[in-house]
């Protein structure tokens, strides 16, 4: 009879303290979820934004004073902003293939067994992750020996081979059952015509992965702009993004420029979070779509280490 | 390549020169397992020897008083003394102690905020509102830290900034955040926490609904509450994956993020003494000064307790756990 008592009251205790505890924790998640948007929604309510309202009110959650100049400009005038965004979008698209295709054959040569060198040139590779040179030589080399300064392949060839995505590869590759390999080599088929029909078609989710992340890599990439342009018609999008925050006149002056005849003021603060907005776009759009997905490549990828 | 030249060449070199047949055969023989692969190699092995190799053989800059027009061959040999100049200035000792000091403080706060976050994830597995959180708490690892610096901007600017029109508001002082180097090991962990919770919390995530429900059932017919649980099971569960995590991560103890600590504090010189780490201090010697050698010389000076580093927390990651040991 007591023990019956006393489990009922510790029922109902575990479903009160159950329901508080709940409450509390999807408070705590929905607090550090919205802690991680905030910022995404200041910068488009500014980009929304009019200059007067942003000087009066400051930057806001929503914006004061509705507006949708600040994209008009980036889009209808500013040819050179839109530029910058052609030449990420080419470095991204060019670059992430090459190193696609680079790096998975790479990965698929040293995991099969059959090849010889496989563990050499895992090693190799392995090597380049524990030491570098450092930045001076490899400043030094880009310039002065391969005179690519002021190129487009100085954002994208030395961003090309990344020697922990082809360790990791490599582990995708090794999972795919020997016998499927060995069956279809028997049937007369090629390493290219496998890797190409067979490897490639079977770790998609894995490549699917490192090919995103690849590509945020280029997207994102700053500092190969930072070190190798300084010519205007070759500034990622990144890198102007950094050069109008530092000096605002760029935007001011090629903006008034080209307005000659416009009584408009440019909205220099709206306009700069327009083109951030516009950058954050193309990620957070496919982020979207690839969420899930992403999630399970990396749990696999990490667990496998 | 090498596979079709040989194909080619080999029948003929028989007919000619026969005592060349037996290792041109055996040549073929390997060629044939192993030219496709060694090919498909080919493209990452020259453009990792480019690109990641013979700047190895350039650290000799950081022994050199390094002239653009003598070349790295034609410049002076000038010893150990550029590593004297660094060490024996105070850039040399705030660089390294601002670096490491870091990767103690992102490490610490990052590993505690991945664990928590990851632990109330673990609670609301499956639901539409983990979705939305985890979507949420994600997105921030993949904007670029110039991205990254608008939003802090928008936040912290003197005028306009949200912070300051808050603080006014509430009758305070505004402050100037880009000029008091004291604000800043706060402001980047709370960046660092803001990028990487969402992305630190999947491993410990996926550990967790790893472990067998049977622990918990058992736990709860004896009747251990949540905490117990979470304490008694789950914790001690997820002791061997952050000890090797914690040690893994030592070996990136002298690599600072570039990005966070050059563009979020917009490069400004009155905030050095908080924000200068090897990575600023090497580029700015490069590009801004010119001084090569120095430059180089805190390169190798990275590079080598970089290397010892990576080795020492192998070594011990591979004692507790070979499988988890990079090498």
């Amino acid at each position: 009879m007591a023990t019956t008592l006393r489990s009922a009251r510790s029922g109902r205790y575990y479903v009160v303290m159950g329901f508080i505890g709940r409450l509390l924790l999807n408070l705590v998640l929905l607090t550090f979820s919205l802690f991680c948007l905030v910022p995404f929604l200041v910068v488009i309510s500014a980009s929304l934004s009019t200059e007067q309202a942003i000087g009066k009110y400051g930057y806001t959650l929503f914006p004061k004073q509705f507006s949708l100049l600040a994209y008009e400009m980036v889009f209808v005038q500013a040819s050179r902003v839109m530029r910058s965004y052609g030449v990420s979008a080419l470095v991204t698209v060019v670059g992430t293939s090459l190193s696609m295709l680079i790096m998975s054959l790479m990965a698929y040569a040293i995991s099969r067994r059959t090849f010889q060198l496989r563990q050499g040139i895992a090693f190799y590779i392995f090597f380049t992750m524990l030491f570098s040179g450092g930045l001076v030589p490899f400043y030094i080399l880009v310039t002065q020996y391969l005179h690519l300064k002021n190129t487009l392949w100085a954002l994208i060839l030395p961003g090309l081979v990344s020697g922990w995505w082809v360790l990791v590869l490599r582990t995708f590759f090794q999972d795919i059952p020997e016998e499927l390999l060995d069956a279809a080599k028997i049937d007369g088929a090629g390493e290219w015509r496998i890797f190409f029909q067979i490897a490639v078609p079977l770790s998609t989710p894995g490549l699917a992965t490192i090919t995103l992340f690849t590509m945020l890599g280029f997207w994102n990439d700053f500092y190969s702009a930072l070190l190798f342009i300084d010519k205007e018609a070759l500034y990622p999008i990144q890198y102007l993004l950094w050069v109008i925050l530092q000096s605002a006149e760029w935007l001011q002056k090629t903006e008034q420029a080209q307005l000659s005849g416009v009584r408009t003021q440019v909205p220099i603060l709206p306009m700069r979070m327009a083109m951030a907005v516009l950058a954050i776009g193309p990620i957070a759009f496919g982020y979207l779509f690839v969420q899930k997905y992403l999630v399970r490549g990396i749990r696999l990828g990490s667990l496998k280490g | 390549m090498p596979a079709d030249s040989s194909a080619e060449i080999a029948p003929a070199a028989t007919l000619t020169r026969p005592f060349a047949s037996l290792p041109r055969r055996k040549l073929k023989l390997w060629l044939r397992d192993n030219g496709a692969p060694l090919l498909m190699s080919l493209p990452g092995i020259l453009l990792l020897f480019i690109f990641a190799y013979i700047p190895m053989f350039g650290i000799i800059i950081a022994f050199k008083e390094y002239r653009f027009d003598q070349g790295i061959f034609g410049s002076k040999w000038i010893g150990l003394y550029n590593f004297k100049f660094l060490f024996s200035s105070a850039v040399g000792v705030r660089i390294t102690r601002n670096t490491v000091g870091y990767f103690f403080l992102f490490t610490i706060t990052g590993t505690i905020g991945s664990l928590l976050i990851a632990l109330l994830m673990n609670e609301v597995q499956g639901s539409f509102r983990a979705r939305f959180y985890q979507s949420a708490m994600f997105l921030p690892y993949f904007i670029s830290y110039i991205i990254v610096t608008y939003f802090v901007y928008a936040f912290l600017n003197l005028d306009s900034g949200m912070l300051n029109r808050i603080l006014v508001r509430l009758g305070l002082q505004p402050v100037s955040w880009y000029a008091d180097p004291k604000l800043w090991p706060s402001i980047f962990t709370i960046v660092q926490i803001w990028k990487g919770i969402g992305y630190g919390s999947i491993l410990y995530l996926a550990v967790m609904l790893g472990i067998s429900p049977e622990y918990y059932e058992a736990a709860k017919i004896d009747g251990a509450t949540k905490w117990q649980q979470i304490w008694h099971i789950t914790l001690p569960m997820l002791v061997p994956i952050i000890i090797i995590q914690l040690l893994l991560s030592v070996g990136s103890m002298f690599r600072a993020n570039f990005g966070l600590f050059y563009n979020v504090p917009m490069d400004r010189g009155s905030l050095y003494p908080a924000t200068d780490v090897i990575d600023t201090f090497v580029y700015r010697a490069l590009v801004k000064s010119g001084d090569m050698g120095m430059s180089a010389a805190v390169g190798v000076y990275q590079s080598v307790v970089g290397f010892i580093l990576v080795i020492l927390s192998n070594w011990a990651v591979r004692r507790i756990d070979p499988d988890r040991a990079l090498f």
